[in-house]
This record gives C-alpha cells, sequence and structure tokens, in this order.
C-alpha cells in the first residue's frame, strides 16, 4: 500500500452521483445545429478560419490558436457555417462571446485524419499537434494541454491523473475510466513520455470503486505499451472534497504542498485530469481533434445519465434527453459546489442554445427542493467552522472581514490569492454568508486596481517620454539657431570694423546668457512635470 | 440560487444558540435542586430584558427585528448573566445588568457578531462595581440556613423588597464558598479548618459543586456536537489545575486544592460557556490556547490575590481585549507557504 498524505478540512457532501452511473455512456443524437464558442478555453480567444456560407467537414479546423495560451476550434461535425458571431455562452458573466454556428448535414464527413506513433516525435512537435488538435484540460478550467506541457528544463518526477471527482453529482469521469481506461492508460503513457516523467499516478476517490479496477486492469493488459521501467499506479485516495483540486490531490498522493504561487512542476509533479489523457490519446493515436465529451446529464431529470456530445451542441436539447421534471427552474454547469447558474435558462423547457463547451463535465437540472433559495445571511460569529474546513488553512472569516470592509491589502496579507475557491466554507456556515462570492469579488477588485496601476505607469512612461522629446526638439532648435548665427557672425565678422565687433561681441553674449536662462526654464519645468 | 456552492449544511446560528442554551439546563436544574427555584426567576427576567432590549435597540439601529429575535443569541447572554449573580435579589439588579449588557455591550459594538468583550460579563462587572452590596447575598443551599424562605416568600422579596417580619437578609443569604474561604483566610484560619464548615461539600460549596458538574456535564455536550473546540476548555481548566496546585502544593494551609477552584465560582460555566462565546475569543487554536491560559491564570489571581469574590469576569473581559493581538501573533501556516510566511 502506498502511504498517503493528507490535507487540512474539506467537507463531506451528499455525493449525488449514483443516479448517474446506473447506465452505461450514451452517445447523443446529432443536434439540429451547433454553437460552437472560439473561446472555450483559459487564454486567447482562437481567430476564426471561417465565414458564414462555408462548407466543412468534421473536425475542420475553424478557429485558429491565437497566442501563446489559446488552442484550436474544430467543427464537430460536417455542415454549413451559418454564422460566425457573438452569441450568448456558458459563462457565470452571462455576456456573450464569438461563436461559429454550424448546421449539419447528417453525413458526419470527417477530414482526412493524420494518426501520429508519439515515439517518432519530440515533445515540442507533439505539443504543437496537441495545440492544433484542440486539446485543453477537461477537469473545468479547460487550460490548453500544450502550455502544461512545455516544462523546459524542470525534471517531472510524478505525472498525476487526476479522477478523484470529487464534487458531488457528476459522474463524468467516473464512467470514462470504467469504459475507457485502456484509453485512458494509453494518454497518459503519452503525456508521461512528453514530460520526461519517473512514474504516472491515479488519484480516484475509494467512492468509485469500478473505476480503479478499470484502470487497474487497463494498466496490467497495457503493458506492452507502457514502457519498462517507468510505472503507472491507480491508486485510491479517501473520499473528500475538495481532494480532486489539484494542489491537495498533488499533497494526498505525493505528501509536497505547491509552493504559494508557483506551479505543480516547480515541486516536479504535473497534473492532468483522466479525460484530458483520452483526449490526448485520441488526438495523437487516432488524429482526431477535440470534438466531443463526456457530459454528466443528472438532477431534477427522468433519467440521470452520462453523454458522449458533441462540443457546441444546445445544452436544452442535451437536458432534453434525459428530460427535466416539470418543477425544473434553472440550471446548473458544473457541481453545485464551483459550478454556476446558466443564465437565460429556467423551467423545464429551456428555449435558449447556450451551447455546452469543452469545459462542461454537468449539467444539473435544479429544482426549489435540490437546491433550495439560501436563506438570508447573519453576522459572521467567528465559529470558525469555516478554518475547520478550509484546505488552504485560510482565515476564511477574517478575509470575509476585509473584503467586506475592502480592506484589500489586509486581505492579500492573509493569502487571500490561496483560497482555490472550493466553497467549503459557504457550505458550512452557520449565517450562510456566500463566502466565496465575497473573495471573488476581493480578487477581481484587487486585479482591476492593478491592472490601473499599470495603465497608470504606462501612462507615466509615456508621458516623461512625451517631455523628454519636447526638451530635445527645442534644444537642438536652439542649438542649430546658435549655429547659424555664430555663422553670420563669422560672415559679418570678416567686413566690419572694431568697435562694431565689440559690440556686437556684447550683444551675441547677452543673447547666450537670455538662452541660458530659457533653457534652465525649460528644465525647471521638465523636472517638475516629470515627478 | 445565483452563487456556488449552491448547496448547505449548516444549521444556522439560532440552531447553535440554541443548543448551547440546552446545554446549560442540566446546570440549571441541579441549581433548582439545591437552591430553590429563584434562580428561574432572574432566568425569566433575563429573557424577557434581554430580549426586549435587543428587539429596542435593533429598531433604534435600523435593523430588522425579527431575524435577529429568532437567533437565540440575546436569550443566551441574558441566562449566562443570571447564573452570575445572586438570584435572590431585587428584580432590578438583572434587569440592569441584563439591559446594560445588551444595550451597551453588544448593539453598540454593532450588534450579533460585533461585540469585543463578552456581553453577559460585561453586564456582570458594570453590576459587581455598582451593586457590590446586592451582589453579595446568595441565596443558601437548602437546609444550611435556620430560616429558609418559600419560593412565594423569595418572590415577594425580589419584586416587593420585603422580607418576613423579623427576617432580615442576612439571616437568609450567605457569601460564597469562595468568599467565605476568602474572608476566613484573612482571619488566620487554615483552609483545612475553614473547609470543616457546613457551607462546604466533597470538593468544593455544598450544592454549587453539584451546579459545576452539571455545567461540565453540558459543557462535554457542546465538545461532542463539536459547537465548541477543546482547546479552550482543556486549557482554561488546565492551567487553573496547575497554577492553584503549584501555590497549594507550597503552601496547602494558605491555598486551596485546585479542585476546589474547579468547581467553585464560575469556573466550569467559564470554561465550556462563556470563555468559548465565540465572537470574543480567538479565532485560531493556538490563540485559544493562549487565551483560556491567561484567563486562567487572571481568574486565580483575582481569586487568591484579588478583592472581588470571583475572577471569571474580569479574567474574561481582560483577554477579551486581548484577541485581535493574540490572534494576529498566531496566524497558522497557509497551504502552500512556509511558517514564517503569511503573517502579517
Amino acid at each position: 500500500m502506498r502511504t498517503l498524505y493528507t490535507f487540512h478540512g474539506g467537507i463531506h457532501p451528499p455525493s449525488n452521483k449514483a443516479q448517474s452511473t446506473r447506465t452505461a455512456i450514451a452517445h447523443a443524437p446529432l443536434p439540429s445545429r451547433l454553437v460552437v464558442p472560439l473561446h472555450q478555453h483559459a487564454g486567447e480567444t482562437a481567430k476564426p478560419v471561417v465565414q458564414a456560407g462555408d462548407h466543412v467537414l468534421k473536425g475542420q479546423l475553424i478557429g485558429m490558436p491565437d497566442g501563446f495560451v489559446s488552442s484550436a476550434v474544430h467543427a464537430p461535425t460536417s455542415g454549413t457555417i451559418a454564422a460566425v458571431d457573438m452569441q450568448l455562452i456558458a459563462h457565470p458573466s452571462g455576456l456573450p462571446n464569438l461563436c461559429a454556428t454550424l448546421i449539419p448535414d447528417g453525413k458526419d464527413e470527417w477530414v482526412a485524419l493524420k494518426p501520429v506513433d508519439f515515439r517518432d516525435h519530440s515533445s515540442a512537435e507533439l505539443q504543437h499537434l496537441l495545440r492544433m488538435a484542440g486539446v485543453v484540460g477537461l477537469g473545468g478550467a479547460a487550460f490548453p494541454s500544450d502550455v502544461k506541457l512545455r516544462i523546459g528544463k524542470q525534471k517531472i518526477t510524478t505525472l498525476i491523473l487526476n479522477g478523484a471527482e470529487c464534487e458531488p453529482y457528476i459522474t463524468c469521469d467516473d464512467m470514462m475510466m470504467r469504459e475507457r481506461a485502456a484509453e485512458i492508460v494509453q494518454g497518459a503513457e503519452i503525456l508521461r513520455f512528453m514530460l520526461d516523467a519517473d512514474e504516472v499516478l491515479y488519484g480516484v476517490e475509494d467512492n468509485k470503486p469500478e473505476a480503479i479496477a478499470a484502470l487497474r486492469q487497463a494498466i496490467k493488459e497495457s503493458g506492452h505499451v507502457l514502457q519498462q521501467d517507468k510505472r503507472q499506479e491507480a491508486v485510491a485516495i479517501p473520499t473528500i472534497y475538495p481532494g480532486g483540486s489539484a494542489k491537495q490531490l498533488i499533497r494526498v498522493l505525493t505528501g509536497l504542498e505547491v509552493p504559494s504561487g508557483k506551479l505543480p512542476t516547480d515541486i516536479g509533479v504535473q497534473c492532468f485530469n483522466v479525460a484530458t489523457a483520452y483526449s490526448v490519446y485520441r488526438a495523437l493515436a487516432h488524429g482526431e481533434p477535440l470534438l466531443s465529451r463526456i457530459v454528466t446529464i443528472t438532477g431534477n431529470v427522468r433519467e440521470a445519465r452520462n453523454y458522449e456530445a458533441l462540443i457546441g451542441t444546445p445544452i436544452a436539447e442535451l437536458v432534453a434527453l434525459s428530460e427535466a421534471l416539470p418543477d425544473t427552474n434553472g440550471y446548473i454547469m458544473g457541481g453545485p459546489m464551483m459550478g454556476f447558474a446558466l443564465h437565460g435558462m429556467s423551467g423545464p423547457g429551456p428555449a435558449v442554445h447556450v451551447p455546452m463547451v469543452k469545459a462542461t463535465n454537468c449539467i444539473i437540472a435544479a429544482s426549489a427542493k435540490l437546491f433550495p433559495a439560501p436563506q438570508p445571511a447573519m453576522p459572521c460569529i467567528r465559529c470558525t467552522r469555516c478554518v475547520e474546513v478550509c484546505p488552504a488553512d485560510l482565515q476564511p472569516q477574517d478575509l470575509y472581514w476585509f473584503a467586506q470592509s475592502k480592506e484589500f491589502g489586509r486581505a492579500q496579507v492573509f493569502s487571500l490569492f490561496d483560497c482555490i475557491e472550493c466553497g467549503a466554507c459557504s457550505y458550512v456556515c452557520p449565517s450562510h454568508i456566500p463566502l466565496v462570492q465575497y473573495y471573488r469579488f476581493a480578487k477581481s477588485e484587487i486585479r482591476a486596481r492593478e491592472h490601473d496601476k499599470q495603465l497608470a505607469d504606462q501612462a507615466r512612461v509615456r508621458h516623461e517620454f512625451h517631455e523628454q522629446r519636447l526638451e530635445r526638439e527645442k534644444r537642438e532648435k536652439a542649438d542649430k539657431l546658435a549655429a547659424k548665427e555664430k555663422a553670420a557672425q563669422a560672415a559679418k565678422l570678416s567686413s566690419t570694423s572694431p568697435q562694431q565687433q565689440a559690440e556686437l561681441a556684447e550683444l551675441a553674449a547677452s543673447r547666450a546668457h537670455i538662452r541660458e536662462v530659457a533653457q534652465s526654464e525649460v528644465e525647471h519645468t521638465t523636472e517638475r512635470t516629470g515627478e | 440560487m445565483l452563487f456556488s456552492p449552491l448547496i448547505s449544511k449548516s444549521e444556522g446560528v439560532s440552531v447553535i444558540m440554541l443548543k448551547v442554551l440546552l446545554a446549560l439546563l442540566p446546570g440549571i436544574a441541579l441549581y433548582v435542586w439545591y437552591f430553590g427555584p429563584a434562580i428561574l426567576v432572574s432566568i425569566t427576567l433575563a429573557s424577557i430584558t434581554a430580549l426586549a432590549t435587543e428587539a429596542a435597540m435593533l429598531k433604534l439601529r435600523n435593523r430588522p427585528v425579527a431575524p435577529f429575535l429568532r437567533d437565540n443569541s440575546a436569550l443566551l447572554t441574558g441566562w449566562l448573566l443570571a447564573l452570575s449573580i445572586p438570584p435572590l435579589a431585587p428584580w432590578w439588579l438583572v434587569v440592569v445588568g441584563t439591559a446594560f449588557a445588551i444595550a451597551i455591550a453588544k448593539q453598540l459594538y454593532g450588534g450579533l457578531g460585533s461585540n469585543l468583550f463578552n456581553p453577559a460579563m460585561v453586564g456582570y462587572a458594570v453590576l459587581i462595581i455598582s451593586f457590590p452590596a446586592q451582589m453579595t447575598h446568595w441565596v443558601a443551599p437548602q437546609g444550611l440556613v435556620l430560616n429558609e424562605l418559600s419560593f412565594a416568600q423569595q418572590l415577594q422579596y425580589i419584586f416587593l423588597g420585603a422580607l418576613p417580619q423579623g427576617l432580615t437578609l442576612d439571616a437568609v443569604t450567605m457569601a460564597t464558598p469562595l468568599d467565605t474561604l476568602k474572608t476566613h483566610l484573612h482571619l488566620e484560619e487554615s483552609v483545612q479548618h475553614i473547609l470543616n464548615m457546613p457551607i462546604y461539600g466533597q470538593i468544593a460549596g455544598h450544592g454549587s459543586e453539584m451546579v459545576a458538574w452539571g455545567f461540565l456535564f453540558g459543557g462535554l455536550y457542546l465538545l461532542a456536537s463539536r459547537i465548541i473546540s477543546w482547546h479552550i476548555p482543556v486549557a482554561y481548566l488546565v492551567t487553573l489545575f496547575a497554577i492553584a496546585g503549584i501555590f497549594h502544593l507550597v503552601d496547602p494551609a494558605h491555598y486551596v486544592a485546585p479542585l476546589f477552584h474547579w468547581y467553585s465560582g464560575a469556573a466550569m460555566l467559564g470554561a465550556f460557556f462563556i470563555l468559548t462565546d465565540p465572537v470574543s475569543s480567538p479565532t485560531t487554536n493556538k490563540g485559544r490556547l493562549i487565551y483560556a491560559a491567561g484567563a486562567a491564570l487572571l481568574t486565580y489571581l483575582i481569586r487568591t490575590f484579588g478583592g472581588f469574590p470571583d475572577g471569571v469576569a474580569f479574567a474574561t473581559l481582560l483577554m477579551n481585549i486581548s484577541v485581535p493581538l493574540i490572534v494576529l501573533y498566531t496566524q497558522p501556516k497557509v497551504f502552500g507557504k512556509k511558517s514564517k510566511e503569511g503573517k502579517p
């Protein structure tokens, strides 16, 4: 048995996972239309490379990665691009974003695929392939995977495959591990190869025994594809929320703490979701870009289930597959701890075409019974139940105090940015204070202020440069004038009497004096404005 | 249903406060058993005053009245104060104390969650400084004085100030066991000799030691239901025991045994119900240990060398002032930070 470590705090919310694991993953039917956002990953929006009216094939590039942290976006099926415009997307802000709308032609016709054997390529080449295949983290943050594989000279000891899935309700990773463990193991081997890691550890919460057994079986059977001396091991970890948070998972499996403000790679660890490993395998071994993912449809529905659905499928059509019950009053994307309520969608039959994206791991149909309205917040009584459950060892009651009194400096001193927004504090708060919301507010205020400060700094630098330029131009003009005068004097000098010469010299001296005074004044003003 | 997390398991402030009130019941029951029902009158008076003052102050402060009255925190303050002062006292004593506790020590500081001091202890301090005479006449344990008052006579005294013909207050009340000990020590009697007096029982005061058992029992329930953490009661009782033990070992004739301190005065009530008030105690575990140990030291010093009969209230208030400082210097290590970092 491997030695496991613990992290501070954590909670045990009702898991509500059994509902959606009774039946195998189903394939969602081809929807009537797909809305594919060009910004569904962390980083820069992909640049659209198609126009309305274009016919595209399944897997054809429609969004080109643009910037260091960016990822490609593809047509999930063959059909015609109806529009490239702003559409409502699944985002907490409820703001629209650039999307390509695709009307499927029903043929589901692939582009030519180019599978590769990863052993024939360098890590850098493989990174490029993954970037162009649109592979991003499928655990929720949708961070481009290629960026996480660019590790420079850092030695990676342990590659961790995150199959913890600690959030209630969500079972998409669980079902994928049960059904597609062999592909996950091969994807993990590719990631291990790219990072040149020594070992691969799967962290799976012990409430998923089937998934753990499937992974162990697959590891045993995949002996021939794994490099001899680099072992893979599926580890059952205790079920406790947020055990699937990367930093906490790393701590549980290795005993190491990712230093505050650093990345896991700084301590020789890198972490990927199991579903990401699957996508990596599909992208390289089959040449298939990331076009679909598994989504858990659960909550207030007749039949909770996991679906493999195309990116861009309207969430309403997905929910319809599981039949939302009549008292449904809204939809949550993600889990109940860290997910968010979808805008513009309420009632059992949502009309809006908000599409699912690569980050959509779960849609929960909500009802007043499942998710009662929050009770009115009372004042904090400093009972420290939040401290007891905080996995980052923070003092949530103090952070709350600083956030609500806008003492952002103090909040930062008390490690606000080490908060992972897991929501455990709010979950146990007897005063029903939406604590995480206060932390999000404080963080965004601090970021906005830092941004403003940067802009102000830039403006100041520009202003100083402008002043310097003006001064330089003035000086150059003055010098030119002086040179001209000198030349004129020299010309005159040759044709004037000594008396006149003396007078002229005096005149020149007084002029020079005036110039000096003017010059020093200019310098003086520049100094002042430069302050 | 807008912000995550969208689920919550919490029982709410009012339930927590209610459980603390329930935890006081064993002690109160034993109080009634040994000292008669007068305490129920002062608890009732304190409850009514607390709720009325809270409502009036909330109204004046333009705050919603109903949700805060339902949070049970005012009731708790009233009960703790009533349990700290003599039950056989003029009705206005507990009313003045409770009103001051709620209006000044709680609401003027900002209400629930904002008070720097434990309101009940502020009320106690005001009473013992302003009305020392009324605060020293404690109802005697039943069977210890010749002229026991009936409940009707007690009510008559509380509300009308009238005692039955021929009786003085001194004839029906006594000093507390702690007070008696102190007075007799001043008379150069030895501890062993003093403890033979009928006012004393097995460990400490006759009757009052049993009430302390009741509070200990209730406190254990609070620990078991995780409403309080062990740090404050354990640090308080252990420190009190240790200090009293050292003095007692050195000079047992002048310094009473540590267990006497545990079961006397408000030590048990303080350890589990007063010092553990979350609002006015530290939020860090290390801070709680320091805070409770400091309170125990002060309790012992005030009891043994000070002028007041008990030290729990002043010890609590003095440690309350130190809480912000204690918390600042006992910040725990943040995940991913070395212990030195993250400190202000």
